[in-house]
């Protein structure tokens, strides 16, 4: 594949396009088909035929659009209307509005901050391109990257572009992506590997699925790049086996790029040379862990390995790997397409670019949104979530799962960045985002995410493996309204042996959830101590 | 501790074998030495019915593994100035904690109906309901001195009960442990 | 030796002690007499840095560091013994005793238990956290030897020596937090195993009384080791 066959793949796809009048994209995500999305495609499609009208409305599956609790979603092009709660049996009367007037009690007002908020870039092509055919993406301007890369740049140059991006890990920690890469590349090995982390476990947290079921593509794309950047042959992509759709895309759209040449040998007639196979992880948390993830690839039980040696250094099979997450590979395509100064002109000092969050809890606009670097916790909530529903007050927002920490009303004008959410008690994660209101007990929440961190501990290192279990039902105890002074006492001091003693950063960051509400909502444990108990075992002193 | 004045020492034993008492007898004739310094005012060796106030040293033997123990230990503890648990089923609950993985009914059904008793029944009449799990004594009251073994020798107990006379807390590590 | 041997110094509690490139802080400490506590780790096993008793400080660093898998560096130094460290290393003891069913008095291996020891020699007189009394198999079908999960730390001994000294790979790990079970080749009864070869050697690396050999009594089942460095000098003088 050149440059030039790609430009008339573009070409093509742009002719069969206009030749639509009308284009009606049903979403096919998880949640959309959940709800009955792929009952809606085919409604759609048997009407436009029964009709005679193949040539002029096109029905496409696309990926997510977004505002997933008013899904299923059809839009409406060119008109750019988008229709919310569909239903097999309504779809049929969007083709009857097409020459006249649209449905408008069923019509999503996209003059709402949930749209104009947005930055879209590691979700452009979400909700847009049919993420089953890889003609769709390369007419979006997809590959375009990749084939410019291994063709007009060096490794170097594409290295330096990442670094001029200041990209960071997606995956939560925020680690600078250019000095990932760089280190992989300065490695001398026979052997390397991309590993990209799909292994998306965080309860609540649905970013990673979308972007693979949306515009898989984009995932190849920047995993090609980084291949060809680190000087990598094959690369894994590991992803949980609850993902499906998400998997059967990947392993389709890897099938494409192989086809066209995007995959495979001598790649666009150089000699650049890049595999890429899936992996399935089988649902344990842990398994996120890049070495944890590392030691599964191989066949071995997922538990974390000691650090250092590194991946960058040993990784999977003891060979330099390289390992980032989805949404960090997504975002690879557009900073080689439009530069990485282009990148870093969005977000904040330290943190570049945007973030995709799954926006869930107590609040109006369920959904995965993809917002600039250094927006506000408030412009999230209340502008692009939408605010609470029910008329319930805001108490706190949870970033970062299990891992994570709350943060409180007082707060909210924090800006999204990986310091100003560290230096608060929680971070930035991986991008789950949930919205606690006022009749929620955040000793209820802390226990469940404890609960999580204890059932997904692999059980190697002592201070996790029990830890975990004993601070589960110390809030047990406050939950029954049955803790004591002791009990407080005993609480904090195991949240600070499990952060510092853990092997591995499931462990260290298990405490966080107490740790946070504890700082933020320290009266809510206070109010749930035994006052009796406190009393007589005082007496009994 | 006034030097001039006996201290009041009291024992008790809840759920437990007794061994630690025994052990403690074992001291032999350094029972005398300890007469000089101490009033033993309530024990299972002495015949007192209740427990006094203004106690200074009670050692505490066995596990709870009754509400009747917890009661005992509940009313012990406000009356006693040192608290000591003494063995290791005052410290981890120890054999009576081996009932715990089961649960009480099925204790209760293994041990009177399963075991080929010639008239199988579970006693309910004047004994006191088991709790659903022996435990420490620390898990309910404040403990002051731990004396672990099983039991802790004639040598520790003595070495222990004259560094608590002497106002001394008694450093134990490098004498017994868990199990000794 | 050979003449281009790498030797670092650095410090450990206030001595200078010297290593090798692959030595770690932990054999050196033991080279030097200072007895660091551990309780997964035995020398001629791969390290793992699982039971998080040997963390040690380094100057200049908040974060602890387990001395049984980093290699010193240049002018490091280390503090192997302080408040917090024991306050953790104490916790950690107590964490483990309160997991299973640790119940010294009835144990086979009453008297050399390394669990035991430990707690007598860190001070830990009580466990302050609850018990949580698990249910676990003990599994007696093979003719010389026992397992009792109840007394099992997790420490990973058993399955490193039979892979890596014995060879046959018969023990490995299912489950995961405190489930994780230390199995038989595929969870199977000990006595059917077509792959353990009955040597034993898992018994005598157990720390605790986990694993046992049958018909011993309480306190009666003392580990004999010696042929771990013995196996391990010979297989160094295979390879060289």
């Amino acid at each position: 594949m050149t440059n030039e066959e790609l430009l008339e793949i573009v070409e093509k796809e742009a002719e069969n396009t206009a030749k639509f009048r009308h284009r009606l994209g049903v979403c096919t995500g998880t949640g959309c088909m959940s709800s009955r999305s792929a009952a809606i495609v085919t409604e759609l499609q048997a009407e436009v035929k029964k009709r005679g009208l193949e040539n002029e409305i096109q029905v496409k599956k696309v990926g997510c659009m977004g505002l997933c609790a008013a899904g299923p979603i059809i839009s409406v092009q060119p008109e750019n209307i988008f229709y919310r709660d569909m239903t097999p049996e309504e779809a049929v009367s969007v083709i009857d509005s097409l020459d006249s007037e649209p449905l408008h009690e069923k019509m999503i007002d996209i003059s709402e901050p949930f749209f104009y908020r947005q930055e879209k870039y590691a979700l452009e092509n979400a909700g847009v391109v049919d993420p089953e055919r890889i003609e769709d993406y390369i007419a979006a301007g997809g590959y375009a990257a990749l084939i410019r890369a291994i063709t007009e740049m060096t490794p170097l140059d594409v290295i330096q572009e990442i670094i001029a991006s200041g990209l960071r890990g997606r995956g939560g920690a925020g680690y600078p992506t250019g000095l990932k890469w760089s280190t992989v590349a300065k490695i001398e090995s026979d052997l390397k590997y991309i590993v990209c982390n799909a292994d998306e476990g965080d309860p609540g947290a649905f970013m990673d699925r979308s972007v693979l079921e949306s515009d898989p593509h984009r995932v190849l794309e920047g995993m090609a790049i980084a291949a060809f950047a680190v000087g990598a042959s094959q690369g894994y992509i590991y992803v949980r086996a609850e993902y499906p759709l998400a998997i059967k895309r990947m392993k389709a759209a890897i099938k494409q790029a192989e086809k066209m040449g995007l995959l495979g040998q001598d790649i666009c007639g150089t000699p650049f040379n890049f595999k890429v196979d899936v992996r399935l992880g089988a649902g344990a948390f842990v398994c996120g862990e890049e070495t944890a993830l590392l030691n599964s690839i191989e066949g071995n039980r997922g538990m974390p390995r000691l650090r250092p040696p590194y991946p960058a250094e040993a990784g999977l099979f003891q060979k330099p790997t390289l390992v980032n997450n989805v949404e960090t590979f997504a975002n690879i395509s557009g900073i080689i397409g439009d530069g990485g100064k282009w990148f870093a002109r969005i977000g904040t000092a330290k943190s570049k670019g945007t973030k995709v969050f799954a926006l869930t809890g107590k609040i109006k606009n369920t959904g995965l949104i993809e917002v600039p670097m250094g927006i506000t916790l408030r412009e999230i909530v209340y502008d692009i979530g939408g605010g609470i529903p029910n008329g319930r007050k805001f108490k706190a927002i949870q970033t970062g799962g299990p891992s994570g920490g709350c943060i409180p009303a007082e707060h909210l004008d924090t800006p999204v960045d990986y310091e100003s959410l560290k230096a608060l008690g929680s971070m930035m994660g991986s991008g789950g985002m949930i919205v606690i209101d006022d009749t929620s007990n955040m000793i209820d929440m802390a226990r469940f995410f404890m609960e999580f961190s204890m059932e997904e501990s692999c059980g190697k290192c002592a201070p996790c493996r029990v830890g975990t279990v004993q601070l589960y039902n110390l809030l047990g105890k406050f939950q029954q309204g049955e803790a004591t002074e002791a009990d407080l006492a005993t609480l904090e001091e195991l949240c600070d042996l499990v952060r510092n003693t853990s092997l591995c950063g499931l462990g260290q960051a298990a405490p966080n959830p107490i740790v946070s509400t504890l700082r933020y909502f320290r009266n809510e444990y206070l109010e749930k101590m035994k006052p009796s108990a406190a009393a007589a075992k005082e007496e009994a002193r | 501790m006034k030097k001039n004045k006996k201290l009041r020492l009291a024992t008790i034993w809840l759920d437990g074998c007794s061994g630690c008492h025994m052990s403690f007898l074992d001291i032999d004739e350094r029972l005398l030495l300890l007469a000089e310094k101490v009033d033993i005012v309530f024990s299972p060796l002495v015949d007192v019915k209740v427990f006094p106030e203004d106690v200074d040293i009670t050692l505490v033997e066995g596990a709870l593994g009754t509400e009747e123990d917890l009661h005992k230990l509940m009313k012990i503890r406000p009356r006693t100035k040192i608290l000591v648990a003494f063995g290791d089923c005052a410290i981890t609950a120890n054999i009576p904690s081996m009932r715990n993985p089961f649960g009480v009914e099925d204790t209760l059904n293994y041990i009177y109906l399963e075991m080929g008793a010639d008239r199988p029944q579970i006693p309910t009449q004047g004994v006191p309901p088991l709790l659903p799990r022996a435990q420490p004594l620390h898990n309910y009251v404040k403990v002051d001195v731990f004396i672990p073994g099983c039991p802790p020798s004639a040598d520790t107990i003595f070495f222990a009960l004259n560094e608590l006379i002497e106002g001394r807390t008694p450093q134990l590590s490098q004498m017994t442990r868990f199990g000794a | 030796m050979s003449g281009n041997t790498t030797i670092k110094t650095f410090v450990i509690d206030g001595n200078p002690v010297s290593a090798t490139e692959s030595e770690t802080i932990l054999d050196v400490a033991r080279q030097n007499g200072v007895n660091i506590p551990t309780l997964c780790n035995m020398s001629g096993l791969t390290s793992t840095g699982q039971c998080r008793l040997c963390m040690v400080e380094i100057a200049g660093s908040n974060r602890l560091t387990p001395s049984c898998v980093t290699k010193p560096e240049e002018g490091m130094e280390v503090v192997t013994e302080s408040p917090r460290l024991l306050k953790y290393r104490q916790m950690i003891l107590e964490l483990l005793f309160s997991e299973r069913n640790h119940i010294c008095a009835v144990c086979v291996t009453n008297g050399n238990c390394e669990l035991q020891s430990m707690a007598q020699r860190l001070e830990v007189d009580h466990v302050r956290y609850e018990y949580l009394h698990p249910k676990f198999k003990v599994d007696g079908s093979h003719p010389k030897f026992e397992v009792d999960h109840n007394r099992c730390i997790l420490c990973g001994r058993c399955v490193r020596v039979c892979d890596e000294i014995e060879g046959a790979h018969t023990r490995d790990l299912r489950n995961r937090g405190i489930q994780t079970l230390v199995i038989t080749d595929f969870d199977g009864p000990w006595g059917e195993s077509k792959s353990c070869t009955s040597c034993g050697k898992c018994v005598h690396v157990c720390p605790t009384g986990a694993l046992a050999e049958k018909g011993k009594s309480v306190a009666e089942m003392a580990k004999r080791r010696q042929f771990l460095p013995y196996l391990v000098m010979r297989r160094k003088g295979a390879s060289k």
